[in-house]
């Protein structure tokens, strides 16, 4: 198990949600009420076209967020 | 099912859900035609109000709360939905109960706004929306486990085709509901106790309800700091009791705020798996064929672009037939008065300035319609959220969100309805960044200046091999404005409205086909909107102008004569040393003025100056033309117009704020009159600078 940052997945890989890194409160809020707390798993659908944001899966809906969130979400992934 | 009920009153019922699950359908099968659109005091949340008949001939009032994913306010939809389930305004009373409407292909996110509302101790209703779709999807909700689960009572619907009305109809009808348990997920020890004794303190001391206080008591815990965001609001003691609340719990490593949610989180996942059944899809889902397609690199940007093209097309094409019609109907109306009414000031006044000033707002509604009529379409369809997706990393380099590409995009028509679709946009800065800006794009209005100066004084030759000079100025003048926006929308969040650029947590919903039934209802409340408040204000301004247009009388002479005679002449003249500057004369100083109410009526000005009116009292474009071609100074000998003077109108036209319309309605949107006078005055000082520098840069160029 290793921990990276939710903007390092690539589409089609799943992860674990472990530790929000976020460091504004409003935005770890948001996330955490959006469903991405700990222990859930996520899935990373797609990237938009010009890079930025990116789409996830999580608790059977579809979620968007920027590299720049992503990168505090921290994912446990089973690749080692 | 339930072993403790309570009897209610039902007078007054709210509903509420997560966006995109659907709560507007509901609404509108359940109250049909029968609502009011209206602001709450204050800010510019939607009020939407309908009345519901129920089976036993009762009336009741039915509120729409604005979406929300939360009762912790991220947004000022969010806030408004908390403060009237809180009974924190004055204006509104909390209702009886609450109809929560979930996507039940979507539950455990949508429950989580449920147990926030149970928690509130407010009877509820729980509207299980869209069961086909998640049927569809292999996802099995049984409403008699979930009821249970939660408590409340659960009514399975598809709002769209009018199931399960009947049923919610009944549910209401009964005025009987189980008593709501509070706080069915279970804290871990020793944040439970700590919560508990706040509630205590809240009821006890700050004298709350027991919804505020638990309410209160979950924001107080989970606050980062507790003096900063809640000072004045509470006792300085809670407040000295939770800060050591805090310091205890961050000593022995619990994260407050994530504790609180997970545990939420929790209790929903395991009523989840006793209540939902999901069979493993097999097969890809529609949503991710479809944006396979329209989130592609190259073809989601080749589509986009289409809808927008056709966008524009229909517009461009389809509302000019009713749009000709209804100003030859003002054409008529004005014949008519003037056949039955004796030639006088009345007479005069009524129809070139009622008559014209209203016929000028009306003139551009199918416009104005068709464009809500588009926008509501991608909004219902969940296209918006796609395009918003796509378009964001454009919109982050301004500092602004995706959503703020819409408003400027709509405004290419139209202004009006960009502005009124900002209203998506969360945070109030960017709201009103993208407010100021959209004014700046070209909107149609413009196009009849453009069209009149490029056909006078732009050859229509070929330049570079294939492009058409005339053709290429204009697409000059729209990229002018389109940069002019973005460029201010990035100066304002750099200055005046600082604020880190948004971010971007945004829900992708399914894509569904439109309820064209909404589509429609929203189309027409907004319609409604604009004439009442634009009209009102048109109506004032343009009896102004009608005022400073026909006074003082010469009694002699021809139009021409008596417009350059009137205040408004002589305000183009005392204009000239102001303008002057910019190449222009009294004369276009008086278009100018004219064209304060709406900017193609520089065009009718023109046309009054220079003595050529046809028989409808519109200007023959050719003859005006020439007429400009030819003008000379008498005193210098030197044409008014050049091709420098067109191009420098032009640009002003593309800057300039010259629309009272757009004035009235952000006015509206921003709740005061400080936002627009500071937008006129910015736009109109932002036009003058860029026509000054190229004026006198072209004078030294030629």
């Amino acid at each position: 198990m290793n921990e990276v940052g939710l903007n390092t997945l690539i589409p089609g890989e799943r992860g674990i949600v472990g530790k929000l890194a976020t460091p504004s409160f409003e935005v770890r809020q948001r996330l955490l009420e959006m469903g991405l707390t700990k222990g859930i798993t996520i899935k990373v659908i797609r990237v938009a076209p010009l890079g930025d944001p990116i789409e996830i899966e999580l608790r059977g809906y579809r979620l968007s967020l920027r590299r720049k969130e992503a990168e505090a979400v921290m994912i446990q992934t089973s690749k080692s | 099912m339930f072993r403790d009920t309570v009897d209610i009153k039902v007078n007054r019922i709210a509903i509420i859900g997560n966006p995109n699950s659907g709560k507007t359908a509901l609404f509108n099968a359940l109250t049909g035609m029968r609502q009011k659109v209206a602001n709450y005091p204050g800010v510019t949340v939607e009020k939407k109000e309908g009345k519901v008949v129920l089976d036993d001939g009762k009336d009741i009032v039915l509120l729409d709360l604005p979406g929300a994913y939360s009762l912790t306010p991220h947004s000022p939809d969010e806030k408004i939905a908390t403060d009237v389930l809180l009974g924190r305004l004055d204006h509104t009373p909390p209702p009886d109960m609450v109809i929560c409407v979930v996507d039940a292909s979507n539950l455990e996110r949508n429950l989580y706004l449920i147990s926030q509302i149970i928690d509130c101790g407010i009877p509820i209703v729980v509207a299980l929306n869209m069961v086909d779709v998640a049927e569809q999807d292999g996802i099995l909700v049984d409403p008699e486990k979930l009821a249970s689960l939660l408590g409340v009572k659960v009514i399975p619907t598809v709002a769209t085709k009018g199931k399960g009305i009947r049923e919610l109809k009944q549910a209401i009808a009964e005025r009987v509901m189980p008593s709501l348990k509070s706080q069915q997920w279970a804290l871990a020890e020793p944040m439970q106790s700590e919560l508990n004794e706040l509630k205590g303190l809240l009821l006890n001391r700050q004298k709350l309800s027991e919804s505020e206080a638990f309410h209160e008591s979950i924001q107080l815990l989970s606050s980062p700091n507790v003096l900063e965001e809640h000072r004045g609001r509470f006792d300085p003691e809670i407040l000295a009791h939770v800060q050591q609340d805090h310091r205890r719990l961050d000593a022995i490593g619990i994260d407050r705020l994530s504790s609180i949610v997970e545990a939420r989180y929790d209790w929903i996942q395991r009523v989840c798996e006793i209540a939902v059944e999901k069979s493993p899809r097999m097969v890809v889902s529609v949503t991710d064929k479809i944006d396979k397609i329209l989130t592609h690199k190259i073809w989601g940007f080749v589509i986009f672009l289409s809808l927008m093209t056709l966008m524009f097309q229909a517009i461009f094409t389809w509302a000019t037939a009713p749009m000709d019609l209804i100003s030859q109907g003002f054409n008529a109306l004005g014949n008519m008065v003037a056949s039955i009414m004796p030639p006088g000031d009345l007479r005069d006044l009524i129809i070139n300035g009622a008559l014209a000033g209203v016929g000028a707002v009306v003139t551009f509604l199918p416009q104005i319609i068709f464009l809500f009529l588009y926008i509501g379409i991608l909004e219902d369809t969940g296209y918006m959220a796609r395009a918003a997706f796509i378009m964001d990393r454009v919109m982050s380099k301004v500092g602004l969100h995706g959503k703020s590409f819409i408003p400027m995009l709509s405004s290419f028509a139209c202004a009006i309805p960009g502005i009124m679709a900002t209203r998506t946009i969360e945070s109030k800065k960017d709201r009103l960044v993208t407010i100021l800006v959209a004014p700046l794009v070209s909107c149609s209005a413009r196009l009849p200046i453009y069209v009149l100066m490029i056909g006078a004084f732009i050859p229509s030759k070929t330049v570079l091999g294939i492009l058409n000079l005339a053709g290429l100025t204009l697409v000059s003048m729209y990229l002018l404005g389109l940069i002019a926006a973005l460029g201010s929308a990035w100066l304002f969040k750099k200055t005046l409205l600082k604020s880190e650029t948004p971010t971007f947590i945004m829900e992708l919903p399914p894509y569904k086909m439109p309820s064209m039934r909404s589509v429609i209802l929203q189309m027409w409340n907004r319609s409604m909107q604009f004439l009442k408040r634009a009209g009102t204000i048109i109506l004032g301004v343009s009896i102004i102008l009608w005022f400073l247009a026909t006074y003082p009388k010469l009694g002699h002479g021809t139009p021409s004569d008596q417009l350059k005679h009137s205040f408004a002449g002589q305000a183009g003249r005392l204009m000239e040393p102001l303008i002057k500057p910019l190449g222009f004369d009294w004369k276009i100083g008086l278009g100018l003025v004219g064209s304060l109410l709406q900017r193609e009526v520089f065009v009718s000005t023109m046309g009054t100056i220079y003595g050529i009116k046809d028989a409808n009292g519109s200007p023959g474009n050719a003859t005006l033309r020439e007429r400009l071609q030819q003008d000379v100074d008498p005193v210098t000998g030197r044409h008014t117009f050049t091709t420098l003077t067109a191009i420098c109108l032009m640009i002003y036209y593309v800057l300039a704020m010259q629309c009272m319309s757009t004035v009235a309605i952000v006015r509206r949107e921003t709740n005061g009159w400080k936002w627009p006078a500071f937008q006129f005055a910015y736009m109109t000082g932002l036009a003058y600078a860029v026509t000054f520098v190229v004026y006198h840069v072209g004078q030294l160029i030629s």
